[in-house]
């Protein structure tokens, strides 16, 4: 039971490594690269009302 | 229904003012136990002020009272907009509101009048424990529906944070306060000795890595962006640092236990972990930091950004303190003094409260339609706030590695050097600069209440209109 554990640990070690370069792989694929610059446009996807309301009354000064 | 057509708001407002009340009432609490320490006399020998009852007043008000009440504001405003909907489910957030308000209002009573189940930070008795799950279910149930209604193809950075948070403290909850009722005040847990210990703490750390950072840093990856107008430096960083953090910060808990009853192997791995954990911890400070690259002239002029970036810096600085302390020899020193007290501040103040502060100036004249009232004001309350950090965790740093020293100092004839009074005596001066601290730092807090006040007062608060989303490019 024991020797079966201390093999458990190891393969469970090795696999968590694998599944941790394997997100790194996935993160710097060349195919995720849109995704991701879509994703990191995101929060500047919606108008930020306060800003458009902010440069409108600087238009009505000049 | 019009009403779909504009992004809930009413409920952050409510949690957004929340949050600053209970921040000044907790760190109120706060500056009071930093004075009773310095002269004790404080208590008035009145039970309901003593330090035992109100320093887990203390702590639950800041974490999960402003803390809490940050967490829902922010969560709620970001993932409504960057999913481009409406929050899901209509009155249920303003459930979790008044829940919530009410989980404080019983803690805030029933702390000075000692019913507590004794577990540090969870120790609020099995009915408010039931209150909070059913509040916590519905917030999921609240984020999760909005994420599964969202417009956007993908789900941004920050939502993976607020989700890991959100899922994170309910199993902590539930598992850590698993208890047995006597009455309706006292309960005894179902765990016991090393593994009611081990339970604990790895409910305690999580509680830190989740709580109070994984959320945090989900207001890192949508308002240090926004404010300095340009996308997270790198997202594809942003991905691993998620699940790096996310997955090694669950171990890291043993590291509350060295030296006790714990079996040796289970406080190596907990050191261990930890000392891992710098790397997601830089990871993700970096990214929040480089953010800002190319724009850094921001920081002389928008003391909003500098609220966001000097956080940052406070959380590099105690996440490499952390898995420092965390090393069994540097824990043989540091551990049940001062300079414990100081670590958890420099990351309480230092990051969680200063990002939280940077978070709240954005959102609040957003949320009221109006400019801040006064930027002078900004700038003052940052000042406070550092200054106030600063005093706090040098004067622990000083006062806590002296105790540890003079704890361990044994004459020649193995006798102990100092008594255990003489080391109390020795952190009297720390103390008070501790106070000072702390209280420089609620100063700051005052002055954003009024600043708040001031811009709110007289505001015509609108509904932002969903715009359609902009996928084009």
């Amino acid at each position: 039971m024991e020797q079966f554990y201390a093999v458990f640990q190891s393969i469970w070690t090795v696999l968590v490594m694998v599944m941790f370069l394997g997100i790194i792989a996935w993160a710097w694929s060349g195919s995720n690269k849109k995704a991701f610059d879509e994703a990191a446009h995101l929060p500047f996807d919606d108008e930020d009302e306060f800003k458009a309301k902010a440069s409108v009354k600087e238009n009505n000064h000049v | 229904m019009a009403d779909q057509a504009t992004y809930n708001y009413k409920v952050v407002r409510q949690f957004s003012i929340m949050a600053i009340v209970w921040g000044i009432v907790g760190m109120t609490v706060g500056v009071y136990i930093a004075a009773e320490l310095a002269w004790p006399f404080l208590n008035f020998d009145i039970p309901y002020l003593s330090f035992g009852r109100l320093r887990p007043l203390h702590t639950n008000a800041v974490i999960f009272a402003f803390g809490g009440s940050v967490l829902f504001a922010t969560s709620y405003y970001v993932v409504q907009r960057t999913c481009h909907t409406r929050l899901f489910g209509g009155g249920l957030a303003a459930f979790t509101f008044w829940g919530w308000q009410l989980v404080i209002v019983l803690a805030a009573l029933s702390f000075p009048l000692g019913i507590t189940s004794s577990k540090e930070y969870a120790e609020l008795e099995w009915p408010i424990d039931i209150l909070i799950t059913v509040i916590w279910v519905v917030y999921a149930v609240v984020f999760f529906g909005t994420i599964m209604k969202r417009k956007t193809p993908h789900i941004y950075v920050a939502n993976w944070f607020y989700g890991a948070f959100i899922i994170t403290i309910a199993v902590l909850h539930i598992f850590n306060n698993l208890e047995i009722p006597v009455s309706l005040t006292k309960s005894y847990s179902v765990y016991a000795g090393v593994q009611d210990a081990m339970v604990q703490w790895w409910y305690g750390h999580n509680a830190v890595g989740f709580f109070l950072t994984a959320g945090f840093l989900g207001m890192m990856y949508y308002f240090v962006p926004k404010q300095a107008g340009r996308p997270v430096y790198s997202y594809r960083l942003s991905i691993v640092h998620f699940w790096a953090l996310v997955f090694t910060y669950i171990w890291a808990g043993p590291h509350h236990l060295h030296y006790t009853a714990l079996p040796d192997w289970t406080q190596s791995l907990g050191m261990v972990m930890s000392l891992i954990l710098l790397a997601p911890s830089w990871g993700g400070m970096i990214n929040g930091i480089m953010t800002l690259s190319g724009a850094w002239e921001k920081l002389r002029s928008d003391p909003v950004i500098r609220f966001m970036i000097v956080s940052l810096s406070f959380y590099g600085m105690s996440t490499f303190e952390g898995p420092m302390m965390a090393i069994k020899t540097v824990n043989a020193l540091s551990h049940y003094t001062d300079w414990t007290v100081g670590h958890v501040h420099s990351g309480a103040l230092g990051w969680v409260a200063m990002v939280s502060m940077g978070s709240l100036y954005y959102m609040i004249p957003r949320l009221f339609n109006k400019e801040m009232y006064s930027m002078k004001l900004i700038e003052i309350h940052f000042w406070l706030a550092t200054i106030g950090v600063l005093l706090y965790i040098s004067s622990m740093w000083v006062s806590g590695i002296m105790q540890g020293l003079m704890w361990r100092a044994v004459n020649a004839d193995g006798t102990l050097t100092y008594s255990f009074i003489e080391s109390v005596e020795a952190m009297h001066p720390f103390y008070v600069i501790r106070m000072l601290g702390g209280l420089l730092f609620l100063a700051g807090m005052c002055i954003m209440a009024l600043n708040v006040w001031r811009t709110v007062a007289g505001s015509e608060p609108q509904e932002a209109k969903i715009p359609e989303p902009v996928l084009a490019h």
